[in-house]
């Protein structure tokens, strides 16, 4: 099988599921079960099939592997291709993830029009698939924007109470951010004459050009992410959707838009994204302090939740535009993990609110005496969104403050805050919920987790667990990637200022050699910054960055 | 083998549809036509397609072009695209409307006859190379629609539709006329070539200038482009549902065939001088068309508002001006056809217990009630709204990569931007169907040629991405016969 178009399988094998289950016929209670395993078995296989994509994939090398390429629009030099890289690789394997214990939470909680819910989920995952294989600017989009349909019906079908308007604000607000990117990427494509997204990488635009470019795409992405100030449809979404739809919202959704700045904005977009990093710096910043705040205020479960993800997402931001090894690294560790446990926190809502049919916070408490086993389930992931150290949080957080530190001691220390904020929430929220005694009458019959709760639950546990006491396994994917990207940052910095005509950046180049261009145009780019709302120290100073590559090779 | 043929061969299509529609009038009125209206209906949409077939077979292979009538029309790749849309988009909207005219008790042989003379002046507009044959054919199709459209006739609300659209039309037809006239004393031909020639050099006479600037007030009324717009709704809105089905579709595509061919061929050393007018009308079109939808509540009213957000849309392809921007319109006018034959198939099959509803209200629960036409509904909305994966997406990706090639970066951004707020009204009725709770169910038996003409254009719309190539290709061809540089 070696020949195998595998991203193209694992991309639209769901698909071919959600068309099954389409077809199926039949009573209502019988065509809910066979779409229901249907559905689940679609995306286990997904899942396994991924799973490949990670066998075969080779840690040494920072291109793109896998690739499959064929003509999709000659005319127009759109072309479908396929491929994933050490950024990428990873989060397929967490939605291929994601989606099968989604499925399988939703046996309990979904009972009305199963069979839309299971093609709307499965659609969705091969959106979700296709966006992160996708190495064409049209492809991308095309997957990025088709999220947005089954997650509409998701959350209007299914949703809480004001399910209708959440969807139309997440639709809303994510299409007219990402409409902006359109043009931008027209934009680039017709400067650069092609739409395949390694080309474009190498391509160096004018500067003046890169700013509206950035911009363009900073409103789809910070959108996406969502950066404060524009997270506001995230509580609403998060809120109405209903469990499964909450989790790939976390998940995986907000995901795209921290890999639309990698993948995009800082490698195709070098001195735009110097110019602009005190930007993402002090929204990060506010988004830590501010969201962690207002997550301490919430009397919403789920809405406490997803502010939270607001300020962990902030963590993530701030350590992709620190560019240093260990940050980017950190930021795309803490995204994975976020991904788990914030996807793993609002199982566990889910678990509750089957059983109760609320979210509000007041309504439980003490429930350890009568739920033993969802206290322990919901303490780890607590404690792994906390950031102890032998969770996946732990691991996350840290390297992007370390990488942080070196390149801006003021927002890594103000960036610490959040971790403080973030325990006394989390903290907060579980005490409230599972401690203290049990006085309400109607949680003295309330059921412990069954066997396909414990069977959801446990994978993101041995992740979770995993990704703290071993994070190699999956720093070792990102490691040849991430160097090459920040390589090619101060590459194409360096080369810019000496010789204006550049042409593509040094691929392979040693950190070594490279160290010597970087640290002359530093100070050139920075007076280019705006002295605003950061001290000067904002700019990543390159050399000791550079430096950094090294000790992080050997580890 | 071009001078082999009689001087009339060009035009087979159009005398053969002129010759059946007398045919058919005729029948109609000495053979007691009155009793068996289904007949003429399907007659109607069999000539339609016959004479799409002769449009076909007529044209020449390669780019080629020929004429006839010394000139005066013309047929090309060009114009075998659009006449193969408008026909078939007429044969199609006439086929459905039979059961909905027969329904209502409406069924008369006229209609169909109707429809084959509107098409007919169609044609004719899509083939004019002459500003005296251009009026001709517009002014044929124009009178046709001012009829239909009032064809419910003891309908207050027809009447009122037809009486508004006779008046206005005929301002707009003043205008156009007004402006050949100026083109033609400071131009001194009416012929498109010769117009061609004598601009050619760059320097158009100012009369020429204010000759076009009227002339394209004439078309920009014809293809419900703000500001011009003012009747659409009302019209859309007060004529029967199978008339606005048409209208939405068929002479729209004919008004925007014209457009172009006026403003590639003779006008097209003006680009400087129509660039801004056009990029005006097109932002104002696709925003009068986001925002004026908002607030709707028929469906009809709603189709109007988009419709004039499309016209905004395909603009935006037409202001840029070169082929590229030219092969943009045809393919978003393909997809447009597509979308808006499955829209109004849904429109046209909605009833409630036999009787004929358009709020969109009516549509409330409908994924419950057929899910099958709620799916098809809604992916035609998604692709109105321009989401991918759908058909409408690439229409919108061919019109503004084609925007920002030509540098027109306001408008492709206006354009985007537009449309994130029409996404919203779409975005609506999608709502009322999945998420609210049925009121009254509407009908199930929605009839056969509804439900050839459903699946058909839900395909087209929904899996439009596998198989993108084709259309392009045409579309490109298409423009490159107007580009022969």
């Amino acid at each position: 099988m070696n020949n195998w178009p595998l991203l193209s399988l694992v991309t639209f094998l769901p698909l071919a599921g959600a068309a099954f289950i389409f077809f199926i016929r039949g009573d209502d209670k019988v065509v809910a079960a066979n779409a229901r395993h249907v559905a689940l078995l679609t995306s286990l296989g997904t899942f396994i099939l991924s799973l490949g994509i990670w066998l075969k994939f080779d840690n040494t090398t920072p291109d793109f592997q896998l690739v499959e390429k064929a003509n999709w629009l000659p005319q127009l030099g759109i072309t479908y291709h396929m491929g994933v890289d050490g950024i990428s690789m990873l989060f397929v394997i967490l939605s291929t993830f994601l989606t099968p214990l989604c499925i399988l939470q939703s046996f309990g909680s979904i009972d009305k029009r199963v069979k839309e819910y299971m093609v709307s989920f499965l659609v969705l995952e091969t959106m979700m698939v296709g966006m992160f294989c996708a190495l064409d600017f049209v492809l991308f989009y095309f997957f990025f924007e088709g999220v947005l349909i089954p997650m509409f019906l998701l959350i209007g079908i299914w949703g809480g109470p004001r399910r209708v308007y959440a969807a139309f604000k997440f639709f809303l607000y994510t299409l007219a951010g990402s409409v902006l990117m359109l043009i931008a990427m027209l934009a680039m494509a017709w400067h650069a004459g092609s739409f395949d997204i390694p080309t474009l990488m190498g391509i160096p635009y004018p500067v003046s050009m890169q700013y509206w470019l950035w911009l363009a795409f900073f409103a789809s992405f910070a959108v996406k992410v969502p950066m404060w100030p524009f997270h506001t449809w995230l509580p609403d979404a998060h809120v109405e959707a209903p469990t499964g739809g909450s989790v790939i919202l976390a998940g995986v959704l907000l995901k795209m838009g921290a890999y639309g700045f990698l993948r995009f904005s800082v490698p195709m977009l070098p001195e735009a994204t110097v110019y602009f990093t005190p930007l993402i710096y002090t929204l990060s910043i506010v988004a830590i302090i501010y969201t962690s705040l207002v997550a301490l205020a919430q009397e919403d479960m789920k809405k406490l939740i997803a502010y939270s993800s607001v300020a962990h997402m902030g963590f993530v931001t701030i350590g992709i535009f620190a560019m240093t090894p260990q940050a980017v690294e950190g930021a795309i560790f803490q995204m994975l993990s976020h991904g788990v446990v914030s996807g793993a926190l609002f199982l566990c809502v889910g678990v509750v609110y089957d059983r109760m049919h609320t979210r509000e916070i007041n309504r439980y408490g003490g429930l350890v005496s009568r739920m033993p086993r969802y206290a322990l389930v919901f303490m780890v992931f607590t404690l792994a969104s906390v950031g102890l150290p032998g969770t996946s949080g732990f691991v996350g957080e840290f390297l992007v403050l370390l990488g942080t530190f070196r390149a801006n001691t003021w927002v890594a220390l103000l960036a610490t805050t959040g971790v403080v904020l973030g325990a006394a929430y989390m903290l907060l929220l579980y005490r409230r919920v599972v401690f203290g005694k049990l006085v309400r009458e109607d949680l003295k019959n309330i059921l412990d987790l069954n066997m396909r709760e414990i069977v959801v639950f446990a994978p993101l546990i041995l992740v979770v667990l995993w990704m703290g006491i071993y994070p190699s396994s999956y720093l070792n994917v990102m490691h040849v990637s991430v160097d090459n990207l920040i390589l090619r940052h101060q590459a194409a910095l360096g080369v810019k200022a000496a010789e204006p005509p550049a042409a593509a950046a040094p691929v392979q180049a040693k950190p070594a050699q490279e160290a010597a261009p970087a640290p002359e145009p530093a100070p050139a780019a920075q007076t280019a910054a705006p002295a605003a709302s950061e001290p000067t120290p904002t700019q990543a100073p390159p050399a000791p960055a550079a430096d950094d590559a090294k000790p992080t090779k050997q580890e | 083998m071009n001078g082999a043929l009689p001087v009339m061969a060009p035009a087979l299509p159009e005398i053969f549809l002129a010759l059946a529609a007398m045919a058919m009038l005729m029948l109609g009125v000495f053979a007691k036509g009155e009793e068996k209206p289904r007949l003429f209906f399907y007659a109607g949409a069999v000539l339609l397609v016959v004479t799409a077939a002769l449009a076909y077979l007529v044209t020449p292979k390669g780019g080629a072009t020929i004429h006839a009538f010394d000139g005066l029309f013309i047929q090309d790749g060009f114009a075998r695209f659009m006449k193969l849309m408008v026909l078939g988009a007429s044969a199609f909207t006439l086929a459905m409307a039979r059961a909905w005219f027969e329904r209502e008790k409406l069924a008369r042989f006229e209609y169909p006859v109707l429809i084959m003379f509107a098409a007919l002046g169609m044609c004719m507009m899509i083939s004019a190379n002459d500003l005296m044959s251009l009026y001709l054919g517009l002014e044929l199709q124009s009178l046709s629609l001012y009829v239909v459209a009032a064809y419910h006739r003891d309908n207050a609300r027809s009447t009122e539709a037809g009486l508004k659209y006779f008046m206005l039309g005929a301002l707009a037809s003043g205008l156009l006329l007004f402006g050949m006239s100026l083109v033609y004393g400071y131009a001194g031909a009416t012929g498109f070539d010769a117009i061609a020639t004598v601009l050619e050099h760059g320097h158009a006479p100012i009369g020429v200038q204010i000759g076009l600037a009227f002339i394209l007030a004439g078309l920009a009324f014809k293809v419900a482009a703000v500001p011009f717009h003012m009747w659409t709704p009302d019209v859309y809105e007060g004529a029967p549902t199978p008339v606005t089905a048409f209208f939405a579709i068929a002479p729209k595509l004919a008004a925007f065939a014209l457009l172009i061919r006026v403003l590639s061929g003779p006008f097209g050393h003006m680009l400087p001088q129509w660039q801004p007018i056009l990029v005006l009308i097109a932002i104002l079109s696709m925003t009068v068309g986001a925002f004026g939808a908002l607030g709707q509540t028929n469906i009809k009213r709603l189709m109007a508002y988009s419709s004039i957000g499309h016209a905004g849309y395909a603009l935006v392809g037409l202001a840029v001006g070169n082929q590229e921007g030219i092969s943009g319109v045809l393919v978003y006018l393909a997809i447009y056809l597509a979308m808006n034959m499955g829209a109004f198939a849904v429109i046209l099959a909605m009833r409630v217990k036999g009787r004929a509803v358009e709020g969109i209200d009516d549509l409330a629960g409908l994924a419950r009630t057929n899910p099958l036409m709620a799916l098809a509904m809604a992916l035609f909305m998604f692709s109105m709204a321009g989401i991918p994966p759908l058909a409408g997406f690439f229409g919108k990706l061919y019109v503004f990569l084609a925007a920002v090639h030509a540098g027109l970066y306001t408008l492709a951004i206006l354009g985007v931007l537009t449309s994130a707020v029409a996404a919203f009204y779409y975005l609506r009725i999608v709502k009322v169907m999945y998420f609210d709770e049925p009121i009254e169910a509407l009908d199930k038996a929605i009839g056969r040629t509804m439900s050839v003409v459903l699946t058909v254009s839900t395909i087209v719309v929904a899996f439009f991405f596998l198989v993108p190539m084709p259309v392009m290709k045409i579309s490109e061809a298409a423009a490159k016969t107007l580009f022969p540089h």
